[in-house]
């Protein structure tokens, strides 16, 4: 089973190590993991993904929770929740394959954000899945180089 | 007026009480030195290991119920302190190491003696701090003091560099610290709570499961008046032995790999198992599996983390031990016209059977001194002065923790979670400094005893009367034990004779000592190192290939015990 936590932490040094070695000290493996700063002053939040069985998961739920450091843990689930992830994709691109390359690209409203004489670099956001199609899409174009930001996630506001 | 790092440091400690630091100087804790040389209130223990120095500060903790602190210098002396720590740190001890630090400019330098110990530490504190700006020093060691003893209490260490021991600042102590991150749970769930109630008070066959942090907590009493109320027998974990007295009719003892028959027949026929600051660990449960496979289960804990983590949970209560039990025994008022003695009387008397049936036992008929008999007589000898005993790891441990009667809550210290060798001698000398009139034993092994015999100095050094009797079988006794049993007696680099005459040993530092070989001395030389006024070691040579029983061998069940 999949899960999200996204956290909020005091933003000071050894906050990242503790938490990766909450992790790594009980031989869980962390999927994904981005942290930056958010509006209220001297806090970060983490959004951490990982996998493991409904044990695993609530007991890292409650070591997180326990972790001095930590404000607060949000645990993605049961309610509806917004996720994305942002990727750069640097393609290999030639006569034969620019077309294809911006056709792909314009159908998963990405963008193309740097161009060479035989490369593009992409820029697309979207959930995980959109993320995993387009990359599927491009892989047999000649894709040189990835990076993911991992996952940021909210829960979603109720509506009436 | 500006104060030094060095200043504000000592006038810290003075606003948390602390009358004892222990450890070793050093060139990045020379400043700190020098301030305590120029004041009274705060005494220095030079200990001679750093290890030792952390086992003595944590002995200290666990016998008085005041935090323990230790001073050492950066690099080598910061990290020996690290398995005090995580000794520590296993059995929930408020400890606070200071560590100096090479000056700030130089950190991540390679500097000479400069060790990461903020990170080499981190997996085995409960926090821990690196001071850069000496403005923030009264309030990192206020939080500190707040962290360690609060809660779920532990280790914390404070990185102190040479700069900022030196570097001035107004000196304001805060009165009070709030951290937002850290709000630990001391009152338990009112409707959760009657939820307990009513299950204990429906159960058939009600079992109390005492660990550790029923005594961290001081939830003594209440246990007490939970199970002479309700009529419910009580075993101890080994962290909790002393939670309740153990001649008491409803003690079965202690549980789990060389528990009692009693205890560990009581778990796997209970209905309903009730934990008290307990945390089901292997050494008490056996296989996972088959334990307690009749009961529900009430867990009460301090730390959510514990709940739940090996063994699923029926009744989790979170909350300190002592507040959530006196929130529910006036619960049980609402049963008064019950007659729990005679709700209670199978289950008592099937205690009773399997009490009878094994009782824990030696061979008496021997001339060789048995290590079950010295600590049946000590027992006897010092019924009535109510000591602390502190023990070293391995077989000697677990007769202690058997054939000792403990009554009273932090009388024993022993490292549980961790089996640490080499804490129980230094352990015993730092609850010598907690309690000046109290008599202290230390019962140690051959082996253990000679991972920190280099503390005999400290003892002479500030005279503590600290009684030492080394249960010697020229083995790593435990580890031999092992081999006999599961390993075709292949004694494989556990014979230990080569070892230094403990009694030379110990007279070379000033000691009074003595050894014995046979049963018909063991009286007497107990009489003499009881009534000894000043520091004595007694070397008793005990029955070599003596084995530890009941064993539940690892991993197997409960009601596997291996008898003899
Ligand atoms: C620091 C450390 N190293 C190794 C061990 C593994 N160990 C557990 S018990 C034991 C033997 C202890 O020997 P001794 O102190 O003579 O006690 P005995 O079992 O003989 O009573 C050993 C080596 C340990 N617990 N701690
Ligand atoms: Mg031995």
């Amino acid at each position: 089973m999949k899960r999200i936590y996204s956290i909020i932490v005091e933003n000071q040094a050894g906050v990242l190590s503790r938490i990766a070695n909450l992790f790594s000290a009980r031989g869980y493996n962390i999927e994904s993991l981005s942290v930056a700063p958010i509006n209220e002053e001297g806090l970060s939040r983490m959004t951490i993904v990982t996998e493991g069985n409904e044990q695993v998961l609530e007991q890292i739920g409650k070591q997180l929770n326990k972790l001095i450091d930590v404000i607060k843990v949000i645990q993605f689930g049961e309610e509806p929740f917004v996720e994305r992830e942002m990727a750069l994709i640097k393609m290999h691109t030639d006569m034969n394959t620019r077309a294809e390359v911006l056709r792909i690209v314009d159908i998963f409203r990405g963008k193309v954000v740097d161009v060479s004489h035989d490369s593009y670099t992409i820029e697309v956001t979207g959930d995980s899945d959109k993320i995993d199609a387009i990359l599927s899409l491009l892989e047999p174009l000649g894709i040189k180089e990835l990076a993911r930001t991992g996952k940021v996630a909210m829960i979603r506001e109720k509506k009436r | 007026m500006k104060l030094t790092g060095a200043e504000i440091f000592i006038e810290s400690l003075k606003k948390e009480g602390v009358e004892y630091l222990f450890g070793i100087p050093g060139g990045a804790i020379i400043d700190l030195h020098d301030a305590l040389y120029r004041q009274d209130d705060i005494k220095f223990i030079l200990t001679r290991h750093e290890q030792a120095a952390v086992h003595m500060a944590d002995g200290y903790a666990r016998a008085t119920g005041k935090p323990g602190v230790v001073l050492v210098t950066s690099g080598p002396g910061a990290t020996n302190t690290i398995t005090g720590l995580a000794t520590a740190y296993m059995d929930s001890v408020p400890i606070i190491v200071f560590t100096g630090q090479v000056p700030t400019p130089l950190i991540g330098n390679d500097a000479f003696q400069e060790a990461d110990i903020v990170g080499m530490s981190r997996s085995c504190t409960k926090y821990n701090f690196l001071v850069k700006d000496v403005n923030e020093l009264a309030t990192t060691i206020k939080k500190a003091f707040h962290i360690a003893t609060t809660g779920r209490p532990g280790p914390v260490l404070i990185d102190f560099p040479k700069d900022v021991q030196v570097a001035k600042a107004e000196f304001k102590y805060p009165e009070t610290i709030h951290i937002r991150g850290y709000n630990p749970t001391y009152h338990g769930n009112p409707k959760q709570i009657r939820k307990v109630v009513k299950a204990i008070a429906s159960a058939k066959k009600p079992l109390l499961y005492v660990g550790g942090g029923a005594i961290i907590s001081g939830a003594h009493e209440e246990i007490y008046k939970l199970a002479k109320k309700l009529q419910i027998p009580v075993f101890t974990t080994l962290m909790g032995i002393g939670a309740f007295p153990e001649d008491d009719e409803l003690s079965l003892g202690m549980a789990g790999m060389h528990g009692t028959y009693r205890a560990n027949m009581a778990i796997q026929y209970c209905d309903l198992l009730i934990s008290i600051g307990a945390r089901f660990d292997d050494r008490v449960t056996g296989k996972v599996s088959d334990f307690a496979p009749y009961a529900k289960i009430v867990h009460i804990d301090i730390d959510p983390t514990s709940i739940s983590k090996n063994i699923k949970v029926d009744y989790p209560l979170v909350g300190d031990a002592k507040l959530v039990l006196q929130e529910m025994l006036p619960l049980f008022d609402q049963y008064s016209s019950v007659d729990w003695k005679e709700v209670r009387k199978p289950w008592l008397e099937q205690i009773e059977k399997w009490k009878n049936e094994h009782k824990l036992a030696y061979d008496m008929q021997t001339d060789e001194i048995k290590p079950q008999y010295v600590i049946e007589k000590l027992a006897k000898l010092t019924r009535d002065e109510d000591p602390i005993i502190s023990t070293e790891v391995g077989q000697h441990q677990m007769w202690v923790a058997q054939f000792y009667t403990f009554k009273k809550p932090r009388r024993l210290l022993t490292s549980g979670g961790l089996g640490t060798m080499g804490y129980g001698f230094p352990a015993g000398i730092g609850a010598k400094f907690g309690f000046e009139d109290k008599p202290v034993y230390v019962i140690a092994g051959d082996g253990s005893f000679q991972m920190n015999e280099q503390e005999l100095a400290t003892i002479v050094a500030y005279n503590k009367a600290v009684k030492t009797i080394i249960l010697n079988n020229g083995y790593l006794g435990m580890v031999r034990q092992w081999q006999q049993l599961f390993y075709g007696r292949r004694y494989a680099n556990t014979n230990i004779e080569v070892q230094p005459d403990f009694v030379k040993l110990a007279e070379s530092y000033g000691l009074k000592a003595r050894r014995i070989r046979k049963k018909e001395e063991v009286e007497d030389a107990l009489r003499e190192l009881v009534a000894y006024k000043g520091p004595y070691l007694l070397d008793v040579i005990i029955a070599r290939e003596e084995n530890v029983y009941p064993m539940v061998p690892a991993g197997a069940s409960l009601n596997n015990m291996l008898l003899t």
